[in-house]
């Protein structure tokens, strides 16, 4: 066979082709789900990350156990970016009922991995690319007998194949799969039969490397890889939560997997062995919400993991919490709405139901992280929000955080930190208090003193969603009622002084900038790198909590325009911020993503190149 | 002024429980139900038994959804805690709650609305998790406080106020709680104190989760004739099968068992409940049999009532779960917190 790179009748760009890209680049993988390709990926990617190049992974799989289509999407950024740039240089296409659309999914200019056991240049034809055949079938077979393996082997072929072509250290991927299998001799062994089989053949039959590359740097030391979903749960275990409820549902299950063993590993009683913790799977997300309420309001940190339509159902739980004062904390993975929606595909459009969720004159404290490291350090943050303010705090992730495999920097924590309880009398203030009485606003904060069931005889009151008082009796009287519900909204009110700040990149006399939220932020941040580098400068903010700030409104003040950039179809934070800030109609422009992939920088460089082009004309 | 506040006398010749406190320690705020509601009898029950378990008024943690019956509450033990949830989702509360504290005495209402039409799956859950506590219905075929619409439990034929009748079978919480597996069983009525009161000692003492289904008729909507929820019907056709009488930690048990055939049940406190058979061929302590019995005399319109089921030998919810004997809210941060030298380790794995 010949070697492509060297034959320019393989394709048209052999200018660029010779333009060497040098950790940057980005390699989309087609698989069919089922067929143990997640691994391989990981493998893959985790290598580069151990070569100390920035790179991040994002899987889009479907909503099916086996056989349907599944991408993996990793991008080596040597300058850090961790978004999705919108490109594809190296697709792996292992999937013969994609290739259409994976083919043209690529940049010009790029390369096609695919496997040449049959004969299919014919629906790979597009000229400005190059094809790479490899036979990673015929190969496997070979070399294996077991049918499981040959399935399995073949994924870790490719990975072999990618490594000659992009140099790929082979002794990084030796180390992995020597670390991943400890107990498993004869699957490292398998594993790395697989890598060379790949390799030996990509390197006689090619040029390798690639104009593609990786060139070792050391950009990762201080970093990890961990997906949203496993930091948020390991921030519940540091945080000091002791009761999880849960149902399960994508994307949030894996929170509740990943608490379960941090737990099984560093929660039990040193002496008897027995639980320092109590994860109950309930019959649904109505009781998953009580249970975690029961138990706030009966002194534990308790919290529960859910998405959209789980959230849905708390609703009415989650009026309660707020109007009966009970701390509980709620993590909602976002997925694609509305109903079941796309249930594997990421979106951020639960603000507004989180914001005002159940009927009523309801008002929650949300967060917003925007990568796994923030989930970790919210998840902390949101216990003692809840139990500070007394109320339910939900922090608002989504599929793109929670799932994927994100570099962020190395997690610390310091052990004389301690965790805020909020007030609870105890059962000595009791004692020597006249009377107690459960909802007055001693402080003037708004917040008002608990105490916890079997403390003391005086402390004793009665909690209730129905009407009550500030004596916390049962009232329908206009007057008592009110007393208690504007002390909530002057404790909602507290509570801009106590969410996390938003974060905020501001030159002076900049008149334009940006707003955005959560997994937005990386995409948004390269976006405004490529627009600065063709002149257009933006200040930019991300709102990290709700209720805002007054950083939210200043930064409103000292903008004329603004482009609000989320990922949903109603311009939900646009809303919610004409609806709690002075924000003018005008001045908000939306640069809104909502198709279930996590939003990529071009979108947004589009968008806003568009819009102010528009607004020039105009 | 919606609320009242019992006058606080001191009745310096009332008796004593063990911990000195008289009855009236153990009341709370004036009742608003109708003058004759059976749910007011259940309350003066729960306040007589509880007192004389000389039970610590803050031990107890009172819980239930909505519902005339879900008022109750806030009418006995005043120095409880107590929590009124939301409409047939008490026993996800009671679940969460005793997960915080397993040490406290748990008791929690509900309505046959609140617990077997909306609440239908939540208290069969907490069944099966066999959450420590009593889960009494106040058991009156309708919903009250919505004026009267047949519940889940009303019977076949039976007549509401104004005349529609009800062509939907019941759920019988009693069958139902005795092939969910339920390890106490038993049925009251509320006109029946003398019953009532040591079954729901028993019920508060048993290491699990013990439903009473308590038939409690509300005087306003279905106490009239055609109903087979009112005073009349339920007098006439209860048939008591077991007779429990409560013994006390450190009494003797013999003098009580002496005559007929009785079955004493150690608690888990070291009291004893001592079953006597009312009716020759009713066995207790069989789940089977007991369902059979149950289900025939119901068939004929008799509504059985006593300590139907018992069996103390099941594994409550944290002995299911393994967890540690203490109130996990009360676990010390020091020991729950892994600290940032593990917080290192772990993030090896992430490299
Ligand atoms: C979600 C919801 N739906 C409806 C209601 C209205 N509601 C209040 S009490 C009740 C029925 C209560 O019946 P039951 O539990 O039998 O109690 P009872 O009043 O008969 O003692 C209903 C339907 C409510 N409070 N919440
Ligand atoms: S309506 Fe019926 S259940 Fe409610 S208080 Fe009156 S009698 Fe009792
Ligand atoms: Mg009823």
């Amino acid at each position: 066979m010949a070697k492509v790179a060297r034959d320019p009748s393989h394709g048209s760009l052999v200018g660029e082709r010779m333009n060497t890209r040098v950790n940057d680049f980005v390699i989309k993988i087609a698989n069919v789900n089922g067929t143990g390709s997640a691994s391989a990926n990981g493998l893959l990617m985790k290598a580069i990350f151990r070569m100390g190049i920035p790179v991040v992974g994002k899987n889009f799989f479907p909503s099916n156990i086996q056989g349907l289509p599944t991408w993996y999407e990793i991008r080596v950024s040597r300058d850090g970016y961790l978004a999705r740039s919108g490109e594809v240089d190296i697709m792996v296409a292992m999937n013969a009922q994609t290739y259409a659309r994976d083919l043209a999914e690529m940049s010009a200019g790029g390369y096609l991995l695919y496997d040449s056991t049959w004969p299919r240049e014919a629906q790979l034809a597009r000229s400005d690319i190059t094809l790479i055949g490899i036979p990673l079938a015929k190969l496997v077979n070979e070399a294996f007998t077991n049918i499981r393996a040959r399935i399995l082997m073949k994924n870790i072929c490719y990975v072999g194949a990618l490594a000659a072509l992009l140099a790929l250290e082979l002794g990084v991927l030796e180390a992995l799969l020597k670390e991943t299998f400890s107990d498993k001799p004869k699957l490292i062994a398998d594993n790395l039969r697989a890598i060379e089989l790949g390799y030996r053949y990509a390197s006689q039959h090619f040029d390798c490397p690639l104009p593609f590359r990786l060139e070792r740097m050391n950009a990762t030391a201080d970093c990890i890889m961990a997906d949203g979903n496993t930091l948020a749960a390991l921030g519940c275990v540091y945080a000091g939560a002791t009761i999880g409820a849960w149902y399960p549902i994508t994307p949030s299950t894996s929170l509740m997997d990943a608490f379960k063993d941090f737990c099984e590993r560093y929660r039990r009683d040193p002496v008897s062995g027995k639980q320092h913790y109590c994860i109950v799977q309930a019959e649904d997300e109505l009781a998953a919400i009580g249970m975690v309420l029961g138990a706030g309001w009966n002194g534990a940190r308790a919290f529960t993991p859910t998405s959209g339509p789980g959230l849905s159902l708390m609703n009415e739980f989650l009026g309660f919490g707020y109007y009966a004062e009970i701390p509980a904390v709620i993590f909602d993975v976002q997925r694609v709405g509305p109903s079941t929606g796309m249930p594997t595909r990421t979106q951020q459009a639960d603000l507004l139901l989180a914001a005002y969720a159940s009927h009523g004159d309801t008002r929650h404290v949300l967060l917003f992280p925007a990568n796994p490291a923030e989930c970790f350090s919210m998840a902390v943050t949101a216990f003692d929000l809840a139990e500070r303010l007394q109320t339910p705090v939900i922090v608002l992730s989504d599929l793109d955080i929670g799932m994927n495999d994100w570099m962020v920097q190395k997690l610390n924590w310091d052990d004389r930190q301690t965790p805020d309880r909020g007030k609870v009398y105890t059962s000595d203030e009791l004692r020597d208090m006249q009377l107690f009485h459960r909802y007055t606003d001693r402080d003037g904060d708004g917040i008002a003193y608990r105490t916890l069931p079997g403390t003391y005889p005086t402390g004793a009151y009665f909690t209730r969603g129905s009407g009550h008082s500030a004596r916390a009796t049962y009232t329908e009287d206009a007057t008592e009622y009110q007393e208690v519900l504007d002390r909530l909204r002057r404790k909602h009110d507290y509570a801009k002084k106590l969410v996390p700040e938003p974060t905020v990149r501001r030159k002076d006399g900049l008149t334009t900038g940006v707003i955005s939220i959560g997994s937005c932020d990386a995409a948004v941040l390269e976006a405004l790198d490529r627009l600065a580098c063709e002149g257009i400068e933006l200040n930019y903010l991300r709102v990290r909590s709700f209720p805002f700030s007054s950083e939210v409104d200043q930064f409103l003040e000292q903008h004329r325009q603004i482009f609000v950039v989320e990922q949903n179809r109603d311009a939900q934070l646009k809303s919610l911020l004409l609806l709690e800030t002075s924000a003018d109609r005008d001045q908000l422009t939306s640069i809104l993503h909502y198709g279930g992939m996590p939003i990529d920088s071009s979108f947004i460089v589009r968008g806003i190149r568009v819009a102010l082009a528009k607004g020039e004309a105009a | 002024m919606t609320f009242m506040q019992k006058p606080k006398v001191s009745h310096s010749k009332l008796p004593r429980n063990e911990l000195g406190l008289s009855i009236r320690d153990y009341e709370g705020s004036m009742s608003t139900l109708c003058a004759g509601c059976g749910h007011d009898s259940v309350t003066a029950a729960l306040i007589q038994a509880i007192w004389e378990l000389s039970i610590e008024p803050h031990l107890i943690v009172k819980m239930s959804g909505i519902g005339c019956s879900s008022k109750t509450p806030a009418y006995f033990v005043e120095g409880a805690h107590g929590i009124n949830a939301v409409h047939g989702r008490m026993p996800s509360i009671a679940t969460g709650a005793n997960a915080a504290n397993r040490n406290l005495y748990y008791i929690g209402i509900s309505g046959d609305g609140d617990s077997l039409s909306i609440g239908l799956g939540q208290f069969a859950h907490a069944l099966r998790r066999n959450v420590n506590m009593l889960y009494l219905i106040e058991n009156n075929g309708v919903y009250g406080l919505t004026k009267g619409q047949f519940s889940a439990s009303a019977d076949v034929g039976s007549k509401a106020k104004k005349g529609a009748v009800n062509n939907q079978p019941p759920i019988d919480p009693i069958l139902l709680a005795l092939t969910l597996g339920a390890g106490f069983v038993g049925r009251g009525f509320s006109g029946d104190k003398d019953q009532l009161v040591p079954l729901i000692k028993a019920g508060i003492l048993h290491n699990g989760f013990a439903l009473l289904d308590v038939l409690s008729p509300c005087v306003t909507f279905n106490d009239h004739e055609d109903s087979t929820k009112s005073y009349a019907h339920t007098r006439r056709f209860d048939r008591p099968a077991v007779r429990t009488d409560f013994v006390p930690r450190k009494t003797p048990i013999q003098t009580v068992c002496e005559g007929g055939e009785a079955i004493p049940v150690e608690l888990h406190d070291g009291s004893t409940i001592v079953l006597r058979k009312v009716s020759k061929d009713y066995n207790p302590v069989n789940r089977d049999e007991a369902y059979r019995y149950v289900q025939e005399h119901q068939k004929g319109g008799e509504i059985v009532t006593g300590l139907l089921y018992i069996n103390e030998d099941q594994q409550e919810f944290h002995a299911l779960n393994d967890t540690v004997s203490g109130a996990l809210r009360d676990l010390p941060y020091a020991e729950l917190c892994p600290g940032s030298a593990i917080l290192e380790e772990i993030q090896h794995l992430y490299r």
